[in-house]
C-alpha cells in the first residue's frame, strides 16, 4: 500500500471546508480510541476538552484571555513568514515587551493620568520591534541567519527580566521576593464586561488580525511581502527592497509580540514576575502555520488551541486525564489539521497493491 | 583542574554534537526537522527503560536510537508522504514527544540509572592529561566524534551524500536526474532522528544516569540552532557545540570562583557568545549561501 | 470510512458512556494545584505524596482533585477559578507564584476556604503555610562541617529569593558552630530543575575544591556526581538515598502530608481557621532523613541538635551573628525574629559568594 499525492491546479474551495471537519472527525475517533484504552469514559473526556469549557461564561472569558496573545503573536508571525523571515524569538521579543511596557508603572507609580495605558501599550511595542530589530540588522548587515539569533535572544530576554524583578525592579514592600511592585489601577486594562476577566488583548489580537489581512489582502506592502517572500529576484524586478523587507516584517511581529506581552502583564497579571509566558511565542508558531497564515485562519486556529489548553485542564479535573495525555492528545489534534490540510492542495490516491486503486477526494 | 573542567565540558556538549550532527544531515537535505527536542526526549526515555529492564546501557543505547529513529518516522509520514508544513509539523511533534516521554517513563522515576561506563584504552588512557580526556570517555563520545568525521565524509566525498545535497538544493532537479527524492529524505529524517535518540540516550545514560521527565531541558532547540551556527558544516557544528559547552561550564565555575556578576548574566553568555560567534563567521555572504540548502523546508510532490 | 467512524463512535459510547456528572455528593473535596508534574522527583512529587496521605487517612470521606503542570500567571487564576466552581472545598496553592492568582480567587469564592505555600498574602479565608526548611538546614551545616576535610562545602543554589538565603545562612551558620573558619562555596544554577545543569554545577564545585555538596535544586543529579567523585552529599525534598547509598548523609524531607491531613481534619471538623503558618521539625512538615554514611559521635551530635531545635532550646539564627562584610546583625543571646527571615537578602559572615542585588 502506497499513497500518491497529485497537485490539484488551484485549492479545493470544497477541500477548504471539509479538510477542517475532516480532522475533527479523525481527532474524536483517535481521541475516544485514546481515552477509552486509558480506561477513561470517552465521551464524558471528549465533552470536558471541546464544550465543557464553552458552557459557561466566564470560561468563555478565560478563553479569549489565552487566545489573545496566541492569535496577536500568530499574526505577526504569519508576515514574516510569509515574507520568508524566520522569526522564532517572539517569546523573547513578548518578555522585552512586557519589559519595556512596565517601565512606567514600575519606575513612575505616583503618575496617574489615563495616558498611562495608551503610553504602556506603544513602549511595550516599541520595546518588542527593537528587540525583534537586533535579528534584522545582524541579518542585514552581517548575514547571521535569524533563526539562530531569535532564539538565542528569547534566553537572554527572559534571564534579563529574571535579573530585573529579582534586582533593581524588585518590590521594596514585596519582602524581597521576585515580582515587581503591582501596578496602579491607571496601568491596568480593565475588564470589557463585568462577567469575566478578559480584557482589551483580544480586542487587539482580532483588530491586528483584520488589519493585517487587509494589508496583505489589498495593499501594495502586503503584495511586497508576498512577492519578496516567493522569489527575492522577483521581488527585486519589482523594485522591492528585501533588506527594508527584513526590518519591516521582523519589526512588525515584534511590536505585535511586545504588545502582546505587555497586555499579557498589564491585563491578567498586573506585576512583573520572574515567568510571564507559558511559551505563548513558541505556541503562537503552531497556531500561524495551523491557520495557513491567514490572519482570519490564525484567529479560528488560536481560538481552537486555547480550547484545547481550557479543555485539558477540565479533563484533568473532572476525570483525572494527566497533562501528559493532554499533551500527546494535542499533538494528535495538530498532526490531523495538517495532514487533511493536504487534501485542499492535493488529490490523494491510496494505492494498495497493483493496480487497485482507491480514490480517496476526487471530485 | 584544567583536566576537569575540560571533562565536564565533554560531557555537557556531546549530546549537542550527536543531535545537530543528525539534524545536520536532516537539513543537508532540505528538511527542516523542529522536533528534535521531541525525539531527543523520546530517545531519552527509550535508553532508560531499556537499560533498565535489561540491566545493560548498550541495550539503551540501541534502544534510544531506535526510539528516536521511530518517532521521527511520523514527522517523515506527515511532511513528506502528506507534505504538511514542516515547521509546524516539527514543533508539534516535540509537543507529542515531550508529553508522550513523560507517560512511558512515568513509573521510572526515582529508579537509579545504569551508566554507561567509559571505554578504557589500555596504554594510551595512561597518558597524562590527554589519557583521561580522550581515551577513556564513554561510548557516546567517540560516536559523537566519529559522527562529525563520518558526516563530513559522507556528504562531502560519497556518492549518496551528493544525492542529498543535491535534494537539499534543488529537490526538483534532482528528480529529473532520476534520484528518488522521498525516499531519500525519509532516510535523512530517520537518521537525524536517530542521532536526536542517541543525544536522548547520552543524557539519561552518561550525563545524568536517571529519568525525569523534560530532562532534555531545551537542549533539542539549542542543537537545532547549532545547525545554523554551523552553516550546515558538520566541522563547525563540533566548534559550535564545544563553544556552548564551554561557556555553559566555565560561567558555573566564575561562580564558584565567586566574582560579583549577577548569576543570570553569566547564564547568559552561552546565547550571547553563540550570537558573536556566528557575526564574526558569517560576514561571508557567499560561503554562507553556497552551504544553505536552498530547498530548506520546502515541500515536494513529484510529478507524475 | 463513515461507518466506521459511527461504528467506533458507539462502540465509545456503550464503553465509555458519560460518567463525568456522577460524582458522590457527600464527599468534600480537598484541591491541589501543582507547578510542576506530579511525578518530577522533587517538590511537586513530594506535594503529591502530601495529597495521597490526606487520600489514605481519610478514605470515603474525601475526595483529591489536582491539577499539574499549571503555569505561574493568569493560567494558575483560571486553574483556581476552575476549582471553585467544581465544589472544591479546600484548595491548597502550592507553589509562591500562585499567591496574587490565590488571592483573587479567594475573594471572589468567600466560602471556599484556600491555603498558599510560602507566600506572605492571606486573608479571611486564606490561609498561608511554610516549612522552616531553615531548620534542617542548620544540621545539615553541622554535620558537613564535621565530615568535611578541607573545610568547605558547595552549595547549588537555584534562585536567590529569600527562602534559599535563610537556607545558605543557616547551612554557614551550623557548620561555624562546629568550625568557625568554615567555607562555602555558592553556585546559582538558575533553575529549580535540570538534571544536566545541576550535574555540572555539581561537578564545577567539586573541581574548585569543595568536599561535600549541598543543593537547593530539585533533580538527584547533584546527588549522583557527588557519588561518583566519592564525596558526601545531602538530599533535597525527598530521601535521595537510592541515588547515593554510600553518599547521602541525610536529607530534609518536605513531609507536607502531615501539614495537610491536620487541616483536612480541621475543615471537617469545622474548625479551620485562616492563619499564617510556620511550621518545623517539631511539627512534622519537615523530617530528617536516617543519618547514614557518618560515624556515631557525628550521629549523635545531629540527633542532639534535631532535637534541641524540636525542643526550642535551639534557634539557628542567635545571636551573635555578624553580616558577611563583619558588621553586626544579631547581639549575643538576640534571635531573628520571623520578617528578618522571610524577606532575608543578606549573607552571614563566611559565605564565599556575592549575593545578587
Amino acid at each position: 500500500m502506497r499513497i500518491e499525492l497529485e497537485r490539484r491546479g488551484s485549492a479545493s474551495p470544497l477541500f477548504s471546508v471539509i479538510s477542517p471537519i475532516l480532522s475533527l472527525l479523525l481527532t474524536l475517533v483517535f481521541g475516544a480510541i485514546l481515552f477509552w484504552l486509558l480506561g477513561k469514559g470517552p465521551l464524558s473526556a471528549l465533552y470536558s476538552f471541546f464544550i465543557d469549557p464553552l458552557t459557561e461564561v466566564w470560561s468563555l472569558h478565560e478563553l479569549a484571555i489565552k487566545a489573545g496573545p496566541l492569535i496577536l503573536i500568530a499574526v505577526g508571525l504569519s508576515v514574516a513568514y510569509r515574507s520568508n523571515n524566520w522569526n522564532i524569538g517572539a517569546e523573547g521579543q513578548f518578555t522585552l515587551g512586557a519589559i519595556t511596557g512596565s517601565i512606567l508603572p514600575v519606575l513612575v507609580p505616583s503618575w496617574h493620568s489615563p495616558l498611562v495605558l495608551p503610553l504602556m501599550m506603544v513602549m511595550g511595542m516599541l520595546g518588542g520591534a527593537l528587540f525583534a530589530a537586533i535579528p534584522a540588522l545582524l541579518k542585514t548587515r552581517f548575514n547571521t541567519n535569524e533563526i539562530l539569533t531569535s532564539l538565542m535572544l528569547v534566553y537572554i530576554a527572559q534571564l534579563f527580566l529574571d535579573w530585573l524583578v529579582r534586582g533593581p525592579w524588585r518590590d521594596p514592600k514585596g519582602f524581597n521576593f521576585p515580582r515587581s511592585l503591582d501596578f496602579s489601577s491607571d496601568a491596568v486594562l480593565p475588564p470589557l464586561l463585568d462577567s469575566g476577566r478578559a480584557h482589551a488583548s483580544i480586542i487587539f489580537a482580532l483588530l491586528a488580525a483584520v488589519l493585517i489581512w487587509f494589508m496583505m489582502r489589498y495593499m501594495l506592502k502586503g503584495f511586497e511581502v508576498t512577492v519578496l517572500g516567493r522569489s527575492e529576484r522577483a521581488g527585486r524586478f519589482a523594485g522591492f527592497s528585501s533588506r527594508r523587507m527584513v526590518w519591516f516584517s521582523l519589526m512588525l511581529s515584534g511590536a505585535l509580540a511586545g504588545l502582546a506581552g505587555i497586555s499579557e502583564v498589564s491585563g491578567s497579571i498586573g506585576h512583573l514576575q520572574p515567568s510571564i509566558s507559558p511559551g505563548y511565542g513558541f505556541t503562537a508558531i503552531i497556531v500561524a502555520f495551523l491557520g495557513r497564515l491567514n490572519p482570519l485562519g490564525i484567529i479560528a486556529s488560536g481560538f481552537v488551541l486555547a480550547l484545547t489548553y481550557l479543555g485539558g485542564e477540565a479533563a484533568q479535573l473532572s476525570i483525572g486525564i494527566s497533562d501528559k495525555v493532554t499533551r500527546v492528545f494535542q499533538g494528535l489534534i495538530l498532526f490531523f489539521v495538517l495532514s487533511c490540510d493536504t487534501l485542499i492542495l492535493y488529490r490523494v490516491r491510496i494505492i494498495f497493491g497493483a493496480g487497485k486503486t482507491l480514490a480517496e477526494g476526487k471530485h | 583542574m584544567l583536566e576537569a573542567i575540560l571533562l565536564t565540558i565533554i560531557t555537557a556538549s556531546t549530546p549537542l554534537v550527536i543531535a545537530a550532527a543528525g539534524e545536520l544531515v536532516t537539513e543537508r537535505a532540505g528538511v527542516l526537522n523542529l522536533g528534535v527536542e521531541g525525539m531527543m526526549i523520546m530517545g531519552a526515555v527509550c535508553a532508560f527503560g531499556a537499560a533498565h529492564v535489561t540491566g545493560y546501557p548498550v541495550v539503551g543505547l540501541v534502544a534510544g536510537i531506535l526510539g528516536g529513529a521511530l518517532f521521527s518516522l511520523l514527522f517523515g509520514f506527515l511532511t513528506l508522504t502528506l507534505v504538511a508544513n514542516q515547521v509546524a509539523t516539527g514543533l508539534a511533534l516535540t509537543l507529542l514527544g515531550l508529553g508522550l516521554s513523560g507517560q512511558i517513563g512515568e513509573s521510572f522515576v526515582g529508579i537509579p540509572g545504569v551508566k554507561l561506563q567509559p571505554i578504557v584504552f589500555p596504554l594510551l588512557s595512561d597518558i597524562p592529561f590527554v589519557g583521561p580526556l580522550l581515551f577513556r570517555q564513554d561510548l557516546t563520545f567517540y560516536l559523537s566524534i566519529a559522527l562529525i568525521i563520518g558526516v563530513h565524509w559522507f556528504l562531502f566525498k560519497s556518492r549518496t551524500g551528493l544525492k542529498i545535497r543535491a535534494i537539499g538544493d534543488s529537490h526538483g532537479s534532482a528528480h529529473a536526474l532520476g534520484i528518488n527524492v522521498i525516499r531519500t529524505r525519509y532516510l535523512a529524517v530517520m537518521f537525524g532522528g536517530a542521532c536526536a535518540g542517541l543525544a536522548g540516550a547520552q543524557l539519561s545514560l552518561v550525563y545524568t544516569p536517571q529519568w525525569v521527565e523534560n530532562m532534555s531541558a531545551g537542549r533539542g532547540w539549542i542543537a537545532l540552532a547549532l545547525v545554523v551556527f554551523a552553516s550546515w558544516r558538520p566541522a563547525r557544528v563540533l566548534a559550535g557545540g564545544y563553544i556552548f559547552g564551554a561557556v555553559g561550564i566555565l560561567q558555573l565555575h566564575a561562580q564558584a570562583f565567586g566574582i560579583g556578576v549577577p548569576s543570570q548574566f553569566l547564564s547568559m553568555l552561552p546565547y550571547a557568545v553563540t550570537i558573536v560567534v556566528l557575526i564574526i563567521i558569517s560576514h561571508n555572504r557567499r560561503t554562507t549561501l553556497i552551504n544553505t540548502p536552498a530547498c530548506l523546508g520546502k515541500p515536494f510532490v513529484p510529478d507524475r | 470510512m463513515k461507518k466506521l467512524i459511527i461504528a467506533l463512535a458507539a462502540t465509545a459510547a456503550t464503553l465509555g458512556g458519560f460518567s463525568g456528572g456522577a460524582q458522590a455528593a457527600d464527599k468534600t473535596k480537598v484541591c491541589f494545584v501543582y507547578v510542576g508534574t506530579r511525578t518530577d522527583g522533587g517538590w511537586t512529587q513530594a506535594q503529591d505524596l502530601g495529597r495521597q496521605q490526606v487520600d489514605k487517612t481519610f478514605g470515603d470521606k474525601v475526595e483529591t482533585p489536582y491539577l499539574e503542570s499549571v503555569p505561574e500567571g493568569p493560567d494558575a487564576e483560571r486553574a483556581i477559578e476552575r476549582m471553585a466552581r467544581s465544589g472544591c472545598a479546600l484548595i491548597f496553592t502550592t507553589s509562591f507564584g500562585f499567591m496574587d492568582a490565590t488571592v483573587k480567587v479567594a475573594e471572589k469564592f468567600p466560602k471556599v476556604k484556600f491555603e498558599h505555600a510560602t507566600g506572605f498574602k492571606s486573608g479571611p479565608n486564606l490561609a498561608t503555610y511554610n516549612s522552616r526548611f531553615y531548620e534542617g538546614r542548620y544540621i545539615l551545616g553541622q554535620i558537613a562541617a564535621k565530615m568535611s576535610k578541607k573545610g568547605v562545602a558547595g552549595y547549588i543554589a537555584s534562585f536567590p529569593i529569600p527562602e534559599v538565603v535563610m537556607g545558605i545562612n543557616a547551612f554557614e551558620l551550623g557548620a561555624k558552630s562546629v568550625n568557625p573558619n568554615f567555607k562555602l562555596k555558592v553556585v546559582w544554577a538558575n533553575t529549580w530543575f535540570d538534571p544536566g545543569k545541576e550535574a555540572d554545577a555539581a561537578k564545577a564545585l567539586i573541581d574548585q575544591g569543595v568536599d561535600i555538596l549541598t543543593q537547593h535544586t530539585d533533580t538527584t543529579a547533584p546527588m549522583q556526581v557527588a557519588a561518583e567523585r566519592g564525596i558526601y552529599a545531602f538530599g533535597q525534598a525527598s530521601d535521595m538515598i537510592a541515588a547515593g547509598p554510600k553518599t547521602q548523609l541525610t536529607a530534609i524531607v518536605d513531609t507536607w502530608g502531615n501539614y495537610y491531613v491536620k487541616r483536612t481534619k480541621a475543615l471537617l471538623d469545622g474548625t479551620w481557621k485562616s492563619e499564617q503558618i510556620w511550621d518545623g521539625l517539631k511539627d512534622g512538615i519537615l523530617t530528617m532523613a536516617p543519618y547514614t554514611n557518618m560515624p556515631d559521635d557525628v550521629k549523635a551530635m545531629a540527633e542532639e541538635t534535631e532535637a534541641k531545635i524540636k525542643s526550642g532550646e535551639l534557634h539557628p539564627f542567635t545571636g551573635p551573628i555578624n553580616k558577611q562584610d563583619g558588621t553586626p546583625w544579631l547581639k549575643k543571646g538576640e534571635k531573628a525574629d520571623d520578617g528578618t527571615l522571610l524577606g532575608m537578602n543578606f549573607y552571614v559572615e563566611g559565605v564565599d559568594d556575592k549575593l545578587p542585588k
